[in-house]
């Protein structure tokens, strides 16, 4: 049995920061603000107007077309506007404005227990649709498209994703210590659309307490298995995790389910056990706030739409003496920078990291021409060639770079990145290569359908 | 004294018969080379920066020999170009008016801010195609200089923040239009001095939010032009340069002043 990848790197995970923080709860009382678009497809519709009252799991964008996600309000109040706001990627983005009136009214019936025995099959894929649960893993791709693959019977395992190899991020780690029971039944409800399938759960080794509660409350149920895993960055990597437990290796450019594989994050699990069994759609889901520069770091479930700025104050504010360098949405690895903390939580933030130092200003002073050395070689998970990619990149030799060196296949993991003693943005130059092979390939198909 | 005649002629053998076969080859592989393209070829800036729609300045003179290409379509070379060009093919070179690019953006760091302090690849189209933004604005300028680096005159320059172009030294080939990720770059023919300074297609108010120098779609400029030249889409003031008189009224009354006025009247 494989316990790791090739490749992968061993970042220092910070996690003892916030390890300890027990799952708070957090009710905001700003206004909310929730992004059409939150999803991978094509954005929902609002289906609310200025000054209509909403209440806590109330549908307020409707989606649009199958590859797409209902938005649920988190909070009951008055709608202030259907407008343009800035989103976490610092860009402006037509959103749902809620004048939160702080008392979490919910609609009839929300929490209310199901029983889940008497359900269909596509009832459980009706009721993830309409909760609008998306993978809560980062990626944003709705689930109920995931969990209807062409042959339901060619998949041979679920795999619910607990590496959180993510350095700084423990809020995971905290819900599968809570709320096992709960995701495992979870697990059980999505293994029952898959005839052939086995679950696993898979866990970084780092999270010891996770895995003892998980194996206890997995015990009893024959089709689920807890896998430790080796704690290496990008464990949690859908690639990598498929890798580890079943074997197979595979080309990045082949979806899961061609292998016979489904990957769900334990939170996107945990949500699908509450819209099925407890009729409680995608509004809260757990986060992190942590970094060096934040008072009291720790784990909350946090309803979407929260604003940054409350969640901060929430941990105590900045640290004493700590200057505010950098503001990650994510992890250091994979998170993305954010220009202002008036931004506010979508379903897909996992974590606020909030550094006193910034280590992209430091590796920007102090980088130097590829030394190709070949360390970011070693470290691909993919298995691709950043160094040559890179060159291929810079001299725009896109037909190089896909054709030759797979580029394509990059996952953006960072690792190169981490590793490149040249401190080289090579993650960065590969996103862009792929946006811009994409656009080429976008206009070229646009072009011949004209 | 035997070995140098002897040396000598061989020597001589040798020549004569490679004379004789390059003479042979010459006559036997012979091209026909229209001498009109040679000339034309020196005539040619020779940029090789693909402006025309060639895949070079040489493809450009075969064209123009073969009556593909007009012979004023050089938009870099400029009249001087086109007339010598003309004299070698024995018409009258029209030379079209050179373009200039001109950059739709006047978000200064005075007058916007960008969100934190990027670092990362100093490329504009790293940032907007991965549906990222620096900008408050999200239509202005980025100042990361992809236009900069494409530029083969170096005609571009980032200045507080906001790419600027050098018309003296621009050629209008274009290079830049392509590469700014926001498409604020436009090619307007040199003559024309009255532009719109502004991208953002955001109604007035959320313009001003993120730039006290934004065209906030007032129509002010379009009731005083007599000319049917400028005109409001989608919240963002536009002139058709053909109309366009250079009377320079709309500058005038802008009240964002983000028409750049003719050189005539005194600049804002």
């Amino acid at each position: 049995m494989r316990k790791s990848f090739r490749g992968g790197v061993h970042p220092n995970d910070q996690k003892l920061l916030s390890k300890h923080a027990k799952l708070r709860r957090f009710d905001p009382k700003g206004e909310m603000v929730f992004p059409l678009a939150q999803h991978i497809g094509k954005p929902a519709k609002a289906v609310v107007k200025k000054n209509d009252s909403v209440l806590v799991g109330q549908v307020i964008g409707e989606a649009d077309g199958f590859v797409s996600a209902n938005i649920i309000s988190s909070c009951s109040g008055k709608v202030k506007a259907v407008e343009k706001r800035r989103i976490i990627s610092g860009a402006m983005a037509e959103c749902i404005v809620i004048e939160n009136d702080g008392l979490f009214t919910t609609i009839e019936n929300l929490g209310e227990s199901t029983d889940t025995d008497s359900l269909s099959n596509d009832d459980i894929l009706l009721k993830i649709q309409k909760a609008g649960i998306v993978g809560l893993g980062g990626a944003g791709f709705p689930t109920h498209v995931k969990l209807k693959p062409k042959d339901p019977a060619a998949i041979k395992y679920i795999l619910a994703n607990g590496a959180e190899c993510e350095p700084y991020l423990t809020c995971n780690d905290q819900l599968m210590q809570t709320e096992a029971p709960a995701i495992i039944a979870g697990l059980e409800l999505v293994l029952r659309l898959f005839p052939n399938a086995k679950g696993v759960v898979g866990i970084e080794d780092n999270k010891p307490e996770a895995i003892a509660a998980m194996k206890a409350a997995a015990t009893g149920h024959d089709k689920i298995e807890i896998r430790a895993l080796r704690t290496k960055y990008p464990q949690g990597g859908e690639h990598n995790l498929i890798q580890t437990v079943t074997g197979i290796d595979y080309p990045v450019a082949k979806l899961p389910a061609d292998v016979g594989c489904v990957v769900d994050n334990v939170g996107t699990i945990f949500a699908i056990e509450r819209a099925v069994a407890h009729n409680e759609p995608l509004f809260t889901h757990v986060l992190t706030v942590s970094g060096d520069a934040v008072k009291e770091p720790g784990n909350f479930i946090v309803r979407d739409g929260t604003c940054f700025e409350e969640l901060i104050e929430a941990c105590g504010g900045l640290k004493e003496g700590a200057v505010l360098k950098k503001v990650l949405s994510g992890g250091p690895m994979m998170g993305f920078a954010v220009g202002t903390l008036g931004v506010h939580v979508q379903k897909t933030t996992n974590g606020i990291t909030m550094l006193a130092e910034d280590p992209a200003e430091d590796a920007a002073r102090r980088m130097t021409a590829c030394l190709h050395c070949g360390r970011c070689t070693t470290v691909c998970p993919a298995g691709l060639l950043p160094q040559l990619m890179a060159e291929a990149a810079e001299e725009k030799n896109w037909e190089r770079y896909e054709k030759k060196l797979y580029g394509l296949e990059c996952v953006a993991c960072g690792s190169c990145t981490y590793i490149c003693p040249a401190k080289r943005p090579l993650t960065q130059t590969f996103k862009q290569a792929k946006a811009e092979i994409q656009a080429i390939k976008r206009t070229a198909a646009s072009g011949g359908a004209k | 004294m035997e070995i140098i005649l002897i040396t000598t002629a061989v020597i001589t053998a040798i020549g004569i018969l490679v004379a004789a076969g390059l003479v042979f080859t010459g006559k036997k592989f012979h091209v026909d080379v229209d001498e009109r393209e040679v000339a034309v070829r020196e005539a040619l800036p020779g940029n090789n920066c693909g402006a025309c729609g060639y895949a070079g300045c040489d493809a450009m003179a075969a064209a123009i020999v073969k009556g593909d290409a007009p012979v004023g379509g050089c938009p870099v070379g400029g009249a001087a170009c086109a007339e010598a060009i003309g004299k070698i093919m024995g018409t009258s070179g029209e030379a079209p008016e050179r373009n200039i690019a001109f950059i739709k953006c006047k978000g200064t760091c005075d007058v916007t801010k960008n969100q934190g302090n990027y670092v990362g690849v100093m490329d504009c189209r790293s940032v907007v195609l991965n549906g990222l933004s620096i900008t408050d604005c999200s239509f202005g300028c980025l100042g990361l200089g992809s236009c900069v680096t494409v530029c083969p005159n170096d005609a571009i320059t980032i200045t507080n923040g906001v790419a600027l172009v050098n018309r003296k030294k621009c050629v209008g080939c274009g290079l830049c239009v392509k590469a700014c990720p926001r498409g604020l770059i436009e090619l307007v023919p040199e003559h024309n001095r009255v532009m719109v300074q502004c991208s953002n297609r955001d109604r007035g108010p959320l313009v001003k939010q993120v730039c006290s120098a934004g065209c906030i779609g007032c129509t002010l400029c379009t009731r005083q032009c007599e000319f049917d030249a400028i005109h409001v889409e989608n919240n963002i003031a536009h002139i058709n340069y053909s109309n366009c008189t250079q009377c320079g009224k709309c500058a005038d009354k802008c009240p964002a002043k983000v028409i750049l006025p003719p050189p005539s009247l005194p600049a804002v």
